[in-house]
């Protein structure tokens, strides 16, 4: 519960920090903290307009990409404590569970029968494969080192004494921070800078969602920073009393924001056709984890 | 009569052959129904439907014998009679020359599973004199059973399409009418997963190096399956393809439940084959939801080339809702069953790699690896199959309409069985609990299991109960502000049509660029030249690699060869004479020789 209500507070703030540090390092005046809250709720009280072309699934895929976030967030635990969702292999649940607003969102897209929003599914749908690796085999290793198969008791062996376990928390650190950025459509992978119908993935999959549906998504994808941040957070509070545990989770999910903000400032988008490489190398990272723990733990040969 | 009432009576059933029997049950009895509506459109040549209901008749009790029959002599008789059933089956449109060969290639490759496991029982008899199944186990003890098991798994692979013997479902499937490729993807197919399990049940052997080669073996089919599958065009061949990807996840949970077995680890065992036969199950119910629902969307239609449809939610929205399910399911997503018998496969494969043998760990990570790529690649898939065909406008003018209500409801009914496993997945597994216990190892540890697959369900239901509520919000929300309707936005352009839609060719093209060392694509092309061009085209077309280098080469290498010897056969009398004392001289000189 502590979890699902820290994960909603920063959910609020996330992007605004990000937007935050875009302006400064950029040396502009820029919008408030607030104002990407301030936009869903301008998006919440307007009215919708749906393409002829679309249907039911249209209308639906906002709602159930939601969803799957809030339910994927209910997995997240805090620390020692389990989330709402929790059991042996809810990690494999939780991936399978975004997975889910995945298929829609690229469904959704694919309703409206526009060109651009079919570009954007297709690599949507190329790039979250190639992505899901990444995930399963950093799990994988965590699972591996503390020989748990769930959030909760993973995260509650990880002993931040031992040099082994820093390692491999940075190193899934880093791994969560580049898939919330993949996931997100962010800045080495795309550019939600530009105008939308030169985003090439997520942004251009939305074109179509107006009103409350945009309003939904954009707070899906608000959610989706603050779990990928409270995964990371979760990876150095297992083994602290929760009266510390609650400002360091606040603490990494700020900087979690703050180095998104800086790597937009200060990066350029890369071509279209050097994404899957870029976003492969992280499995294969994991998958040196994995080696790593095999090898300290004695598996390997 | 008596004496056949009392041999009835003592047929012996075990949980394996009466949750296989289940299976087939379901999906002949929806297929059935299903194909009634399927035939209204073919009812102008009576004899030939009767011979193709005979047949499938015929086809289900041979299933049925299959599962009960104790002796192998049986088994190869009712695996014939099934062989030559569904053959029938198959080619029911056979003016089609394609039908005719497509099923001609089914008949071959039907016939060297036969000859593998005629070889197979025929070693186990040779041995201890018996035919019957219960002479396997004392086989065994006598001698190393791997030979045998090894030679009766390549038939039964023949038949469930592992990879490199899968090259006959993506022929067989798109000929044979659309409750035919279901009741094949579904459960005909399952006949060979059956007597896998079954031959598990009787052998013991080394259970750690054969459940190695099947975990390996499915892992390739499994990713191979999907991969070839992504490429297609035409829907039923799509969906063939995907059937042997499928088959690689049941696999995949023989091969980790044979581990389980052979190193004595109880839960890997039981959750690797209760994930092998809950997959059985689902893939079954959604495979065969799949294959009616493209009946329904080819008799709408008229063409089963995605590239020409689309939209057809709007014409066909039943049919599109239930594709939409069976596709969640088929993605392994949650809350429907296809992630139940994945999440099991799932826990066994990380509970196998914290096993601290060295070398186990590194098979493990990879065997996560490929479920992970099977998943990814899934959705890929089918976000195209059902994107392509049910959204957007159509492509080309079509009069689609709803199929009656014969065509939809059996597949409703089916759709609610998927349903209810993703959510209560507990029952089920409970359900296959008698089926598990017939494996080594596998029953004790089957009520743990179903504890954690009891808030796998809960989860499930309540992500369901969420978007519903969210989506209901989300309408009341609407129904007070103001809600119009407009063309979908064109960036600017507005004389879009319908042609300049995202294709499935161009929807999978990065990742067909990625692949392209594994995918096979022929590409012919005319490229305009001069100022004025008069003509160009460009034409792409994939093939299975596998089956071109595995099969048709040296199928070909074969006929180069055999045909240097065709002078032999030249049509004159004299020469065959010539022939025939040639021979006995031979044999004379032989017979003399060694005396």
């Amino acid at each position: 519960m502590t979890s699902l209500i820290l994960i909603l507070i920063s959910a609020l703030f996330f992007n605004g920090i990000i937007g935050r540090v875009k302006s400064i390092s950029a040396g502009r005046k820029g919008p408030g903290i607030m104002q990407p809250i301030k936009d869903v709720i301008r998006l919440f009280r307007k009215g919708s307009v749906y393409s002829e072309t679309t249907g039911p699934v249209f209308k639906t895929a906002p709602a159930v990409y939601l969803a799957s976030v809030i339910i994927a967030c209910l997995c997240v635990p805090f620390g020692n404590q389990a989330g709402l969702i929790s059991f042996s292999g809810d990690f494999v649940f939780f991936a399978y569970a975004l997975a889910l607003g995945k298929f829609f969102c690229i469904i959704g897209a694919l309703d409206t029968g526009s060109s651009f929003e079919g570009m954007g599914a297709s690599r949507e749908a190329t790039y979250s494969m190639l992505a899901e690796p990444a995930f399963f085999l950093i799990m994988g290793s965590l699972a591996l080192m503390t020989g748990h198969s769930s959030f909760q008791s993973i995260f509650a062996d990880l002993h931040p004494s031992s040099p082994m376990s820093w390692a491999l928390a940075c190193i899934a650190a880093f791994i969560f921070l580049v898939l919330a950025m993949v996931e997100n459509s962010r800045m080495p992978v795309d550019d939600p800078k530009t105008h939308l119908e030169l985003t090439m993935i997520h942004e251009v999959m939305v074109l179509d969602n107006s009103g409350i549906d945009l309003g939904l998504i954009f707070v899906t994808g608000y959610l989706k920073f603050a779990m990928y941040a409270a995964l990371i957070a979760n990876l150095f509070i297992g083994s602290i009393p929760v009266g510390y545990g609650i400002p360091v989770f606040l603490a990494v999910q700020v900087l979690c924001a703050v180095i998104i903000g800086l790597n937009e400032s200060f990066s350029a988008r890369f071509r279209m056709n050097h994404n899957p490489q870029f976003i492969f190398t992280l499995a294969c990272i994991a998958l040196l984890a994995v080696f790593g723990v095999m090898l300290m733990s004695g598996q390997l040969v | 009569m008596k004496a056949i009432l009392s041999s009835l009576s003592s047929i012996p059933l075990n949980g394996l052959s009466l949750w296989f029997m289940a299976i087939f049950t379901i999906v002949f009895a929806c297929g059935a129904i299903y194909g009634t509506g399927y035939m209204k459109h073919y009812s102008g040549r009576p004899l030939r439907n009767t011979l193709h209901w005979i047949s499938y008749a015929v086809a289900y009790v041979s299933m049925m014998l299959l599962c009960v029959v104790e002796n192998s002599i049986a088994f190869l008789v009712s695996w014939e009679i099934m062989a030559l059933s569904s053959f029938f089956l198959v080619i029911y449109e056979s003016e089609k020359p394609e039908t005719i060969k497509a099923g001609i290639n089914f008949f071959i490759q039907s016939h060297i599973s036969v000859v593998l496991l005629t070889a197979g029982f025929m070693m186990i008899a040779a041995k201890t004199g018996s035919y019957s199944f219960s002479a396997i186990p004392r086989y065994c003890a006598g001698s190393n059973g791997m030979a045998a098991f090894m030679l009766l798994f390549a038939g039964f692979a023949v038949k469930a399409g592992f990879v490199p013997f899968h090259t006959w479902l993506p022929y067989a499937h798109p000929a044979a009418p659309a409750h035919i490729s279901g009741v094949m993807s579904g459960v005909i197919i399952k006949i060979g997963i059956f007597g896998i399990l079954r031959m598990i049940t009787l052998f013991s052997i080394d259970f750690v190096a054969a459940g190695a080669v099947i975990l390996a073996v499915s892992a390739i089919s499994g990713l191979y399956g999907v991969m070839m599958a992504i490429l297609q065009h035409n829907l039923k061949k799509l969906l063939a393809y995907h059937s042997i990807e499928n088959i690689g996840i049941i696999g995949m949970g023989i091969g980790l439940g044979c581990i389980g077995a052979g190193n004595g680890n109880a839960a890997l065992a039981s959750l690797g084959f209760a994930g092998a036969l809950l997959h059985t199950l689902n893939h079954a119910l959604f495979k065969s939801v799949l294959f009616f629902c493209s009946g329904n969307v080819y008799h709408g239609t008229h063409t089963l080339d995605i590239e020409r449809l689309g939209g057809l939610a709007k014409k066909m929205p039943w049919t599109a809702a239930l594709f939409l399910t069976a596709s969640i399911a088929i993605c392994g997503l949650p809350p429907m069953n296809g992630f139940i018998s994945e999440f099991l496969i799932y826990s066994g494969l990380f509970g196998w790699m914290q096993g601290a043998e060295p070398g186990v760990t590194t098979g493990a990570v990879f065997s996560i690896l490929a479920l992970v790529m099977i998943g990814g690649l899934a959705i890929l898939c089918f976000t195209k199959a059902f994107g392509i065909i049910f959204l957007g406008s159509p492509r080309t003018e079509t009069e689609a309409h709803e199929m009656e209500p014969c065509r939809i409801i059996p597949l409703a009914a089916e759709a609610l069985i998927m349903l209810s496993i993703g959510i209560f997945p507990s029952f089920y597994a409970r359900l296959a609990g008698s089926a598990l216990a017939c494996f080594p190892y596998a029953g004790s540890s089957a009520l743990a299991m179903t504890a954690d697959l009891g808030h796998v369900g809960f989860a499930g239901l309540i992500l369901l109960l969420l978007a519903g509520l969210i989506y209901t919000a989300k309408s009341r929300h609407n129904t007070r502000r103001q809600v119009s309707e407009g063309p979908t936005w064109g960036c600017g352009y507005t004389e879009g049509t319908p042609r300049i839609q995202y294709t499935a060719t161009s929807f999978v093209k990065t990742y067909v660029q990625l692949f392209s060392f594994i995918l096979g694509t022929r590409k012919e092309q005319e490229i305009p030249t001069e100022i004025f061009p008069a003509s160009g085209h460009f034409e792409s077309e994939s093939y299975d690699k596998l089956e071109s280098n595995l099969i048709d080469k040296p199928l070909d290498a074969y006929r180069r060869f055999t045909d240097r010897f065709s002078f032999l056969q030249n049509g004159k009398m004299q020469f065959y004479v010539l022939y025939g004392i040639i021979f006995i001289v031979f044999t004379l000189i032989i017979s003399i020789i060694f005396r």
